[in-house]
């Protein structure tokens, strides 16, 4: 987007190009989830990709950091870090890029902390296996990481175990973990799903700070359009593997321009449409096994036509800052002129 | 006591669990703490709070579902349970010399008719259908067990009817549970909780699994059926924008406690408890000018264990209004003018 404006190409710190994930079934049959992703993301800014479940927002951000399960993989496309293509990276050195360049945070704290080492003894892994610090030096570290996230007495924390912690403090630790070796970039995969309104807010605030402090870029991978609303710079719509629709919050959020989008905010009760009737959004949820040839969005979409059936739509400009995949703006287009 | 112009009376209603701690000693989770509420005819009362606030309890302890631990809950006129505790104007227990509380008579009303005036839609539509009985044996299960068909054709019918009341393709009766998606699941438990035709629906989460796509359709169609059934529904919920959407009136709970209750419009702009205040604040709207401009009240610190409770009012312990007097005694539930009720000493 930024290339347009500037003239000169800023460094990204991440690039995804016409990204393809596929998984195989059991029946022999492939699952591609990610159809054809692309976006660029500037040092310091927060991406935020929304999406319900089942448009490949979790298997994107799975794909950038190569933690796809057995069944799955890179079909297609790049994924660039500061200019190099990661996904012909060998085992060894996306290791090193996992935790040190990119670090990723989860949905479910309890899950991806291990219960049977102290939290202090699993900090204190991912500072050494990514730094040369000693062991003492990774103590005083990890101890250090847990004050920035706001856990008081960290000489105390460090010795207990995940079960003694409640899900916000293991969402904190999890966040201190994720940033102890100050990676350039932190995916975070709905990370205040599972937590309750008022720990969101602080875990939401929390992140924000330490974007400002430490300035890593975040992608904040989400279902929830108030998250979103509130903490991204840039977002883009996912529906079906594809994207939709792209540009900052505003545009998104005031000038919606693809079908599926002005849908989805429609739905949702949002403080200024309490008194009416929700206009809700037809038909079932995509079925991945059988995505349509055109437009994955069609088969629930008032607007579709004869021409999204058979052909995916092309990414167009609607606006500064602001891209979207449907045929309406093609068609509008053409009669504009 | 007994008002008419309310369908659903709860009065200081109270469930605690026992829960061992060591070897010999049991001591009480106080799931539900001297909770009062009342629900009209057609009415939607929202109730909103924190995981482990005692919202799922309180529901289920109205369809006795839990043996209530004290309190009174009125039934359209008709006293479904009382544990005969009594209580003086100012809603304090009457006790005894020895501390004991004074009892009148226990109650305890047979539940099997009343389960066709008062029935539960579950959160999960996944765990709660039975996946070896078909949609048609679902729906049709509660009106085999109040006998409400006679014949098999008749039961046919209804179900067929009640299909197509929640938006179900007539055809599927003989699917299994698997075959549909989440939105589908919850219609059908929706399905079998009108089948019987009762007064009162309690909601527990019923969106919170579903996509947020999905979730507008089964809103409406809640709406859609207290318009045409004039059905009350008691709607748990922890998403305050769809509670507010859907709700006349909104119960807020922190701790199995009672902290404020209001019109939902009211309760919106105007919270007056601390707790709602944050509460509020910290819900993320949809919409990135006002997020921005948004000031969160962010609270310090989690939600205490309600195995070991603060004394006096619950949330002391995070509220930044807490004086000494919070500390000694719960402050009582008390109408703030056109029925919103607080419990805080400070506001």
């Amino acid at each position: 987007m930024s290339e347009v404006k500037n003239g000169n190409k800023p460094q990204y710190v991440l690039e995804v190009k016409d990204l393809h994930t596929t998984f195989s079934t059991d029946k022999g049959g492939k699952v591609n989830a990610v159809n054809g992703v692309s976006f660029s993301l500037e040092p310091g800014k927060i991406l935020g990709i929304v999406g319900e479940s089942g448009s490949g927002k979790s298997v994107t951000a799975y794909s950038i950091m190569d933690i796809l399960s057995e069944n799955g993989g890179i079909t297609g496309g790049q994924v660039l870090y500061k200019g190099e293509d990661i996904t012909k990276w060998d085992e060894k050195k996306m290791a090193t890029f996992r935790g040190k360049c990119c670090s990723i945070i989860f949905q479910d704290p309890m899950t991806s902390l291990n219960p049977v080492f102290t939290i202090g003894n699993q900090l204190m892994e991912a500072i050494m296996l990514h730094t040369d610090r000693n062991k003492a030096q990774a103590k005083a570290r990890a101890i250090e990481m847990l004050e920035l996230v706001g856990i008081n007495e960290p000489e105390k924390r460090i010795k207990q175990y995940p079960y003694e912690l409640s899900g916000g403090m293991r969402q904190r630790v999890m966040i201190a973990m994720a940033l102890a070796c100050e990676p350039d970039i932190l995916i975070a995969d709905e990370p205040t799903t599972a937590l309750d309104v008022t720990i969101q807010a602080q875990i939401l605030e929390l992140m924000q700070d330490l974007q400002k402090k430490m300035g890593m870029a975040i992608i904040m991978v989400t279902h929830d359009l108030g998250v979103i609303a509130s903490m991204c710079d840039e977002i883009i719509v996912m529906y079906g593997g594809r994207v939709c629709e792209r540009g900052t919050a505003d545009a998104i959020f005031y000038h919606p321009a693809h079908e599926y989008t002005k849908g989805l905010l429609r739905s949702i009760p949002s403080g200024s449409n309490m008194k009416e009737r929700l206009i809700p959004i037809g038909g079932t949820p995509i079925n991945m096994l059988d995505l349509p040839a055109g437009c994955a969005f069609c088969p629930r979409c008032d607007a579709a036509m004869k021409i999204c059936l058979r052909e995916q739509p092309p990414e167009l400009w609607v606006g500064e800052d602001h891209l979207a995949s449907c045929w309406c703006n093609v068609k509008s287009a053409k009669e504009g002129k | 006591m007994a008002n008419s112009e309310y369908l659903l009376q709860v009065e200081h209603l109270k469930e605690y669990f026992p829960v061992r701690a060591g070897f010999s000693k049991t001591i009480q989770l106080k799931a539900v703490d001297d909770v009062s509420f009342a629900i009209r005819p057609g009415e939607t009362l929202g109730l909103v709070g924190e995981s482990g606030c005692g919202k799922t309890t309180v529901g289920r302890t109205l369809l006795q579902l839990y043996k209530p631990t004290g309190g009174r809950v009125v039934f359209d006129g008709q006293v479904v349970y009382d544990s005969g505790e009594q209580y003086d104007e100012n809603g304090q227990l009457k006790v005894d010399a020895n501390g004991k509380p004074i009892l009148g008579k226990k109650v305890q009303a047979d539940m099997m008719p009343l389960r066709k005036q008062m029935q539960m839609v579950f959160q999960d539509p996944y765990s709660s259908l039975n996946p070896r009985m078909t949609v048609e044996d679902i729906i049709g299960e509660p009106l085999d067990v109040h006998k409400l068909c006679k014949t098999k054709a008749e039961r046919h019918d209804r179900v067929m009817e009640l299909m197509e009341l929640v938006g179900l393709n007539a055809e599927h009766a003989m699917r299994y549970p698997h075959e549909f998606s989440g939105g589908q699941r919850q219609r059908i438990g929706i399905a079998r909780a009108l089948a019987v035709n009762p007064k009162f629906i309690v909601c527990d989460e019923p969106v919170s699994a579903l996509d947020v796509s999905i979730q507008a359709q089964v809103v409406n169609m809640f709406e859609d059926l207290q318009e045409k059934l004039g059905v009350a529904y008691l709607f748990i919920a922890h998403d305050l924008l769809v509670v507010h959407h859907i709700s006349d009136r909104i119960a807020v709970m922190y701790l199995g406690k009672m902290m404020e209750l209001a019109d939902a419009d009211e309760l919106n702009d105007n919270p007056i408890h601390p707790y709602t205040q944050s509460l509020l604040s910290a819900v993320p709207v949809p919409d990135p000018r006002t997020a921005r401009a948004a000031k969160r009240i962010v609270l310090e610190g989690d939600v205490p264990s309600p195995l070991h409770m603060p004394s006096g009012c619950p949330f002391r312990t995070r509220c930044r209004y807490a004086t000494e007097q919070c500390a000694k005694a719960m402050p009582p539930f008390t109408d703030r003018g056109n029925g919103h009720f607080v419990a805080c000493w400070n506001k």
